[in-house]
């Protein structure tokens, strides 16, 4: 195998042990003041990517490149990124709110400058839980696809892909170049090293614009109302069994 | 002299390993008639009695009041009481008091010296259903609760609020607020926020006759006469059971950082402490290590990944709290930097994310439960001047080895670890010894050995966990007779039938 050159996307987002709370507007969830780290599926990407150059070396894999879009402080996911190993980052650097298909061209067009041979992505974000943009991306370049990979595997230029489906495993095959989406199982992220932190300050960073890729940021979805889940009731204690059938047909009225 | 203390020694020795504490045969034996005037007192169901004392509860019920979590001390109490007023509580004293029946306080039962759970016969009397916050005062941030709140619940409440419990231990989901305060407990914020004793503001007590103690200020500053409320702090039930306490909690932090250091040596240890506090001292919060036993014990335990890509002798887990991040990470970055490039750490790892964090404390939280599971376990709570806190465990493996009763790695032998790990900051080491079975002719190699050891450095034998049923033998490693003297005429005065939480402590 000759040559994997492997980009990465990586998406900063509220963190997931963070509980999110609806803004006081109603148009989307409080994001001030609330930490935010790396969506948890491109951290197993990352990680996968290191794997696939530790397994067939640092000659087979030759650069891992992370890419994130998104506001100033997404620098700090491609920090972790790149202290977790990747080579080197880019950063598409935009205000604008970004809806999976615009990210698909954004990453488009830096797959066309950077040509890597396999992309990976989280399935999904936990922000807004879209899971299109690895498929949206596989479909603007017209590259095979696998997604929710719960084993990757590459030998000669080809990919083959193990994904969790209902009742079982299914296993796929494609040719490379490929688009892959990470599913949960995939691997376990490894930790930051604190030489790696130091290492990954000298690396190199490159931040560029979504006008300098020719690609216009446009909504096409309006977000209209967001709101919390119904708060559960609290449960009831009750004296008798007779009284539990009376609540369930009289209150209840599901007998 | 000398044959005096050592004749003291032998009576402490046997008594420990010819059975604890007999009854004392003052206590009255608790009747049927005792049972219903109690009974009385409370709803229902609020008490368990047995049927050998006119009740209906089986003895499985009662079992968890009656055995301590690590499942090491047993008592055969017959009720256990559990009211949901400071009233009730006043009531149920006044009646045993009079009666001369012994009454054991309980909160979530988890001490770990059997301070909480009956010896022989005593009455269970459980805070558990005073759970109640009686107000919160979001400018101070002054909490004023039942005793019978777990912690975490009032971590979660205080906290959505933007405050933290100045407290936090491994226990902090089964765990009392008052039984907290009842012993004095240490834990990891120990280092950032300091002792009970400074930030319990008042209780709320009542005295083995009933007396309620209402000293529930909410005031930070009252120089007015004896601060009677330090007394209760530590006292571990044997004064009064505390039913409700003031504590002030401060700002949660919104920035946290955690890294865990992989370190070649115990002075390695010392020298990044030293930097850490010289270069983030105002967001340290934790300091904590652990040796190399305790992380493999750890790991192959709890499912985790090593944070580190080799081993090290010993492990730092550092915490820093503030309230702004990029400050706060440019100054753990650069003393991360100094520690690796000195070579006083030999690796490290900075957690990136909640869960990696939460993962690291785990780490070190997870040691008592992990080396719980490899064997059971000798568990040993000293304070020791930091310069030689962590030269106890070499001293007592070489014991062990001598007596041909361990040798690492060693699976022939029945003691399998011999480990270390604590609160630096607050010069506090877990000396842990992990055996096949607990033995007398184990014991009796670092027992009273290990209490000598830290009483010929001015340690002491008790750091945070208390005295309980466990150390009360050996209470005078660390207190000189005319000391313990005067602990004897301070209980004389709060409780002078000695009803309350009898053989412990003293």
């Amino acid at each position: 195998m000759t040559g994997l050159r492997i980009l990465v996307g990586v998406k900063r987002v509220i963190d997931s042990a963070v509980k999110v709370r609806v803004n006081s507007a109603q148009t989307g969830v409080e994001t001030a003041n609330v930490k935010h780290s790396m969506n948890p599926f491109d951290e197993i990407a990352v990680e996968e990517a290191l794997r696939l150059r530790e397994k067939h070396g640092q000659e087979a894999v030759p650069e891992i490149v992370a890419l994130s879009c998104g506001p100033a402080k997404a620098q700090e996911t491609l920090r972790t990124a790149l202290a977790m190993g990747a080579d080197r980052a880019i950063h598409v650097k935009t205000d604008d709110a970004l809806e999976p298909l615009s990210v698909a061209k954004l990453f488009s067009k830096v797959v066309a400058n950077e040509k890597p041979n396999l992309v990976i992505l989280g399935k999904q974000a936990i922000d807004d839980d879209a899971n299109q943009t690895g498929q949206m991306l596989a479909g603007l370049l017209g590259w095979p696809q696998a997604t929710f990979a719960s084993k990757v595997e590459v030998n000669d230029g080809k990919l083959q892909v193990v994904r969790e489906v209902d009742g079982g495993l299914e296993t796929v095959s494609a040719a490379l170049p490929a688009v892959v989406t990470t599913d949960l199982r995939l691997n376990e992220p490894r930790y930051a090293s604190l030489p790696n932190i130091m290492k990954a300050k000298k690396k190199p960073f490159q931040t560029v614009t979504p006008a300098d890729l020719g690609v216009e940021i446009r909504a096409r979805l309006q977000t209209i109302e967001v709101v919390e889940p119904p708060k559960r009731q609290g449960g009831r204690l009750v004296a008798s069994v007779d009284e539990l059938l009376d609540k369930l047909r009289n209150e209840a009225k599901v007998l | 002299m000398l044959a005096t203390a050592r004749r003291r020694l032998f009576s402490a020795q046997a008594a420990r390993w010819y059975g604890r504490a007999a009854r004392d045969g003052r206590f009255k034996t608790l009747g049927r008639g005792d049972v219903e005037r109690l009974r009385a007192m409370a709803a229902p169901e609020t008490v368990l009695a047995t049927e050998a004392v006119g009740g209906s509860a089986d003895a499985a019920e009662l079992e968890g009041f009656n055995v301590d979590w690590l499942s090491k001390y047993r008592g055969s109490s017959q009720l256990v009481l559990r009211p949901k007023t400071t009233g009730e509580v006043a009531e149920i004293l006044r009646y045993c008091n009079s009666e001369r029946i012994a009454v054991v306080p309980q909160g979530g039962n988890t001490g770990l010296v059997g301070g909480g759970v009956p010896v022989h016969d005593e009455v269970v009397l459980s805070l558990r259903n005073m759970n109640k916050v009686r107000g919160f005062d979001e400018v101070s941030g002054i909490l004023v609760c039942d005793a019978g709140c777990v912690l975490e619940e009032l971590d979660n409440y205080v906290a959505e609020r933007g405050y933290t419990m100045p407290l936090d231990l491994g226990a902090k989901g089964s765990c009392h607020i008052g039984g907290n305060v009842a012993a004095n407990a240490g834990g990891i914020r120990f280092l950032r926020y300091g002792s009970l004793h400074g930030s319990v503001l008042g209780l709320e007590a009542v005295l083995a006759d009933g007396t309620v103690l209402d000293n529930i200020s909410t005031l930070r500053k009252d120089n007015t006469g004896y601060d009677l409320k330090q007394l209760f702090i530590g006292s571990e039930g044997t004064l009064g059971v505390i039913t409700g306490v003031s504590v002030v909690t401060p700002r949660r932090p919104s920035a946290v950082n955690v890294a865990v250091l992989g370190v070649p040596s115990y002075e390695g240890v010392q020298r990044a402490f030293r930097l850490a506090r010289a270069r983030c001292g105002e967001v340290l919060s934790a300091y904590e290590f652990w040796d190399a036993s305790c992380m493999g014990a750890v790991l192959g335990h709890q499912g985790l990944k090593h944070p580190l890509a080799g081993e090290h002798p010993f492990y730092v887990l550092i915490e820093t709290s503030g309230s702004n991040k990029a400050h706060d990470d440019e100054k753990l970055a650069a003393l991360l930097e100094e520690l690796l490039e000195s070579g006083v750490v030999e690796d490290g790892a900075l957690a990136q994310d909640e869960s990696q964090i939460r993962r690291m404390w785990s780490m070190r939280e997870g040691i008592p439960e992990s080396l719980g599971r490899t064997g059971p376990t000798y568990k040993y709570d000293v304070s020791i001047p930091i310069p030689v806190l962590y030269d106890v465990v070499g001293d007592i493996a070489r014991r062990l080895e001598d007596a041909g009763l361990y040798r690492a790695g060693d699976a022939a032998r029945p003691v399998r670890l011999v480990c270390g790990y604590g609160h630096i900051g607050d010069g506090n080491l877990h000396l842990n010894i992990v055996a096949d079975r607990f033995e007398d002719r184990i014991t009796r190699v670092f027992e009273p050995f290990v209490y000598e050891w830290v009483a010929s450095h001015r340690g002491s034998i008790s750091a945070e966990h208390g005295i309980g049923q466990m150390k009360r033998d050996y209470l005078r490693y660390s207190k000189s007779p005319e000391m313990i003297a005067y602990m004897r005429r301070i209980k004389d005065v709060f409780d002078p039938n000695h009803i309350l939480n009898p053989y412990k402590v003293l």
